[in-house]
């Protein structure tokens, strides 16, 4: 066992932990943050996506004792770290565009997200779509997630998420 | 409680982009995930799984795992016994198939790799994790069969005790039926005087790939076995728990929590489930399980997986004649909870929009030594749509006309409707014309076949390929009778109930059970219209066979179509048991009491009275008729007289650079009419994403095993998902012509995408070599296989192979291909 010290989502916490032990089994198994999850064991799908010392990791790929010392947020501490409301505008562009279905890639993606816009404030769409691409999701065909770091970056309005798309009346086929 | 007579203008949640009220807890962690859970005294399970597809289980050493630290038990199949249950078939499609016994844990003999073979239980997973490679498992090897056509010969049989690895073979002969001729004379005469289109198409093997992996909690402690699953289907897999472990069905609660993903993969009775259930009982104590991915890819069940040899006939004009669909379709090693069922829903799909005179299908299902087949979001229906498209591109192709052309020559035009079928299917509505114009409008479809042209003209090495796909399909499964005449073991129905609450809120409770469509958002919507009560104090409730005690669960496109219509009949039922009541307090006469956005009126006059004002005064229950209870909640049970046809035209722009292979899309345009939207927003939403499965099955996905039988691709690494960076942005439009069997007027859409999706663009990427001499290219068509179709001319661009150039092309299983077929009708 390993004495760690670290802070997640604004707190101080320190365990003992296995050496062997990931970051994201710490943040779930030790201390009950399991807005993190695990979606895959090969680091393909990005599920597992928090911020270490200000850089978006894949916890599934970090050791806990590699995180001894350093910041750690994840998705139930995002919204603090922006002083403006109660949700982070990444986490409201998700929701404003329609960026998530089941919700399980969710916390990784709008993890790298946030972190993909602090590198590239206006970013292209072929940008984004580069700078997401290490988190895998299956619900959504990645269109409303693009439209959702759009409107983050202040880039682009949520219509093009499709609401506006409601078709015309057909003719009266049958009656 | 007069919040209802503070809303300006009711009835107007139908149809608006209402935000999710899902979302605000995914946002922000607040989820309830299976592997979340955390009981005091919780045991976590781990399975030791077969490494080899075919083998006798000769000895099972446990003795080193028990003695691993915090080892709580060992457990093989001998040791559970008859309390493991066993995995159901729900739908033996013909009563002579063939069905091999699956017990969750094997017995003797392992029939697939990733088979379990015995459980670990420890106090932690990673413990659990650990013991599990101390079991000593002896195995000698049997010689597997992997693939259709070598499964066909029965030379190596998947289940040696059988005797054979056909199952069933199911057909449906518009002739014999009544619905139609007879397909065979119409082919003779078009080998005679008219066109005959022959071809062997590819459904290769998928795998659903649901992000949130399957997890299970069972706690015994209780009076009612709690059961936590991520799973689509709790009040499905209840009745199996009940059913096979003889543990009474009032004595289990199966709770579907937050579920992360489905897409038909779980839509299952899984062995975990069973052994986790087995095992809380015995122990007492709370267990849990959770896979690895990479158990999931290669022990949930997979998808596809079919061949298909088809025959078009038409006259010289492009009019079809008939069509006959020879299907083999591949079960895996055991006969899944639907099973063979899956290439079934397909039999009434070949025919799609076109009005052909005779057809005839037959299917034959086979059991190989690999994962288990199951529903794959469409279900059939994507297998039977790639089919007919594909055919009615090589028949334009061979006609030298437009695609949209002998479409629109042989489908059913909007005056048609009601239209049987000659797979004897009525559809009750649909606008195919103009769906397709709108597509062709939006797409620019006359400008790109000028740049086509033009590309060609110049020999630009990257050419470009239109691909059109004028789907429908069957949903809202299903009408109990009609499934039941198919011999499946349940029925079709859907239940719903409305509570309204002492405070003027609204529960309502809802059988079908989302994990990912929305339901709470949507239903919220269709409630708040309907009784005139704020959307935001309708509560949706959902996944809890304690609180919705009735329901058959979420797939097939059916939530909304079956599960929605159910709901609108509930609360009609609480409008009408509120209005004598409302009278009563009105001291009006029923009849001269309307209800209207929320209120009873009395006819000309100011006297109202709001319905959850209606509901306080129930709740206090001092003031009611005489003789009436004091009770305005209601239940309704819906069972569909049809299913439901959504239809659209999908149009694909795919570039094709002709010197390496790579094909790249351009542009993807779709109109689907789905009836009247209830959320623009969350049909947008499933459209994208069934898109983008669809698209992946053309494009990148393949589940590949070797010739031994081990899933090769069998992690995210070699499992092709498409990224955000693979993929484009859509053009998603709608027409709408309202379904007349609901009274919301609604069409299922959760499949659509998918189903159209795949054809679309083969049919692109086809079209833009054809002059190269391909006609086919194997899925998923991968730059390699592409490459070697143009460049293989002669024998029409035969694409056999393995999806990934590492691997032996003669490994693959039934490549034996469609060099001889392909081109026959060219």
């Amino acid at each position: 066992m390993t004495r760690i010290n670290l802070t997640v989502d604004g707190a101080k916490v320190a365990d003992d932990v296995e050496p062997r032990m990931l970051l994201v089994q710490y943040l779930r198994e030790k201390l009950g943050k399991t807005g993190t999850v695990v979606g895959c064991d090969t680091s393909n799908c990005g599920a597992c996506t928090v911020h270490l010392d200000g850089t978006s990791v894949k916890s599934c790929n970090v050791l806990a004792v590699q995180a001894d010392g350093s910041e750690v947020t994840t998705i139930e501490g995002l919204a603090a770290t922006y002083d403006g409301g109660d949700l982070h505008p990444m986490q409201e562009a998700f929701r404003e565009c329609h960026g998530l279905q089941c919700g399980y890639c969710t916390p990784g993606m709008i993890m790298q997200s946030v972190a993909f816009l602090k590198e590239n404030p206006k970013p292209t769409e072929e940008e984004i779509r580069v700078g997401i691409e290490g988190n895998l999701c299956r619900c959504t065909g990645y269109h409303n997630i693009v439209r959702a770091v759009q409107l983050a970056s202040g880039q682009g309005d949520h219509q093009s998420a499709g609401a506006s798309t409601v078709g015309v009346p057909a003719e009266e086929a049958t009656s | 409680m007069t919040a209802v007579a503070d809303a300006p203008d009711m009835a107007k949640e139908i149809g608006r982009d209402r935000r999710r009220k899902e979302d605000q807890r995914l946002i922000t962690g607040r989820t309830r995930w299976t592997d979340n859970l955390s009981l005091p005294g919780t045991l976590h399970l781990a399975m030791v799984r077969s490494p080899f597809a075919h083998a006798t289980i000769t000895s099972i050493d446990t003795t080193e795992a028990m003695a691993a630290t915090n080892v709580v038990a060992v457990l093989t199949s001998e040791d559970l016994g008859e309390s493991q249950g066993v995995c159901i078939n729900a739908w033996p499609i013909t009563p002579e198939q063939v069905t091999p016994p699956h017990l969750p844990i094997a017995n003797g003999r392992v029939a697939f790799a990733g088979e379990i073979v015995a459980v670990v239980v420890a106090r932690t997973a990673a413990e659990a994790r650990d013991a599990a490679e101390l079991v000593d498992v002896e195995y000698e090897q049997l010689p597997a069969v992997i693939g259709i056509k070598e499964a066909m010969k029965d030379e190596v049989l998947a289940h040696p005790d059988l005797g054979t690895n056909k199952s069933a073979l199911w057909v449906f002969d518009s002739a014999a039926a009544g619905t139609g001729t007879d397909v065979e004379d119409a082919i003779a005469k078009a080998r005679t005087d008219g066109v005959v289109i022959e071809r062997e198409f590819r459904q290769q093997r998928l795998i659903p790939a649901f992000m949130e992996p399957r997890s299970v909690v069972v706690d015994p402690t209780g009076e009612q076995i709690t059961v936590w699953s991520a799973t689509q289907i709790p009040h499905i897999l209840r009745f199996a728990l009940a059913a096979t472990t003889g543990v009474p069905e009032s004595k289990i609660r199966v709770i579907a929590p937050d579920v992360g993903g489905g897409f038909g993969g779980k839509l299952q009775q899984t062995p975990e489930e069973m052994i986790a259930f087995a095992v809380a009982r015995r122990l007492g104590k709370p267990v849990k399980y959770t896979e690895t991915r990479s158990e999931s890819l290669v022990s949930a069940h997979h998808g596809r997986d079919q061949w298909q040899k088809l025959t078009l006939s038409a006259e010289k004009d492009g009019t079809v004649t008939g069509l006959k669909v020879e299907l083999q379709a591949d079960l895996g090693a055991y006969v899944a909870i639907v099973g063979g069922g899956v290439p079934v829903l397909g039999a009434f799909m070949f025919n799609a929009i076109y009005k052909f005179p005779a057809y005839h299908f037959s299917c034959q299902t086979v059991l190989t030594n690999t994962t288990w087949t199951d529903a794959y979001r469409g279900a059939g229906r994507p297998e039977a749509t790639f089919g007919i498209e594909r055919m009615m591109d090589e028949l334009a192709a061979e006609l030298g006309v437009d695609p949209l052309v002998v479409r629109e020559k042989n489908w059913i035009k909007h005056e048609e409707f009601p239209f049987t079928t000659v797979a004897g299917l009525e559809y009750d509505s649909g606008n195919y014309e103009i769906a397709t114009a709108k597509a062709k409008e939006i797409f620019g479809y006359d400008e790109l076949r000028a740049e086509q042209k033009r590309r060609r003209e110049s020999n630009d090495p990257v050419q470009l390929g239109l691909g059109v796909s004028t789907f429908t399909e069957m949903c809202g499964l299903a009408p109990s009778r009609v499934l039941g005449s198919l011999d499946y073991g349940a029925g079709g129905w859907e239940h719903a109930s409305v509570r309204m609450l002492a405070t003027g809120k609204v529960e309502v409770v809802t059988g079908a059970s989302a994990h990912g469509q929305g339901h709470e958002t949507a239903f919220s919507q269709i409630v708040a219209d309907r009784l005139g009560i704020p959307y935001d104090d309708i509560e949706v409730l959902h996944g809890d066979t304690q609180i919705a005690s009735k329901g058959l669960d979420t797939y097939g496109s059916r939530s909304l179509v079956v599960g929605g219509e159910a709901l609108v009949r509930a609360a009609d039922k609480v409008i009408d048991k509120a209005l004598p009541i409302a009278a009563h307090l009105l001291e009006a006469s029923v009849e001269d009491v309307k209800f209207h956005e929320g209120r009873f009126q009395v006819v000309g006059t100011d006297a109202g009275i709001s319905l959850a004002e209606v509901a306080t005064a129930t709740f206090a229950a001092h003031n009611l008729p005489d003789g009436v209870e004091p009770s305005i909640d209601a239940d309704a049970t819906f069972d569909p007289v049809n299913f439901n046809y959504p239809h659209g035209t999908h149009l694909c722009a795919m570039e094709v650079d002709t010197e390496t292979g790579q094909v790249t899309m351009r542009k993807y345009t779709c109109v689907d009419d789905i009836g009247n939207i209830i959320n623009p927003l969350i049909v947008s939403g499933q459209v994208h994403g069934g898109l983008v499965q669809g698209i992946a099955q053309a494009l990148w996905e393949e589940a590949v095993y070797d010739d031994q039988g081990t899933l090769v691709s069998g992690s995210f690494v070699d499992y092709l998902l498409p990224t955000a960076a693979d993929t484009i942005s859509f053009e998603v439009d709608h027409t709408t012509t309202p379904a007349l069997t609901n009274s919301l007027g609604t069409k299922g859409v959760g499949e659509a995408g998918t189903i159209a999706s795949t054809p679309a663009v083969v049919n692109a990427i086809v079209d833009a070599v054809r002059h190269l001499g391909v006609n086919d290219v194997q899925m998923p068509c991968t730059p390699e296989r592409v490459f070697n179709a143009i460049h293989s001319q002669g024998s029409g661009g035969a694409t056999e192979g393995a999806a990934m150039p590492h691997f032996d092309p003669d490994a693959e299983p039934g490549t034996s291909s469609t060099a001889d077929q392909q081109g026959a009708g060219a």
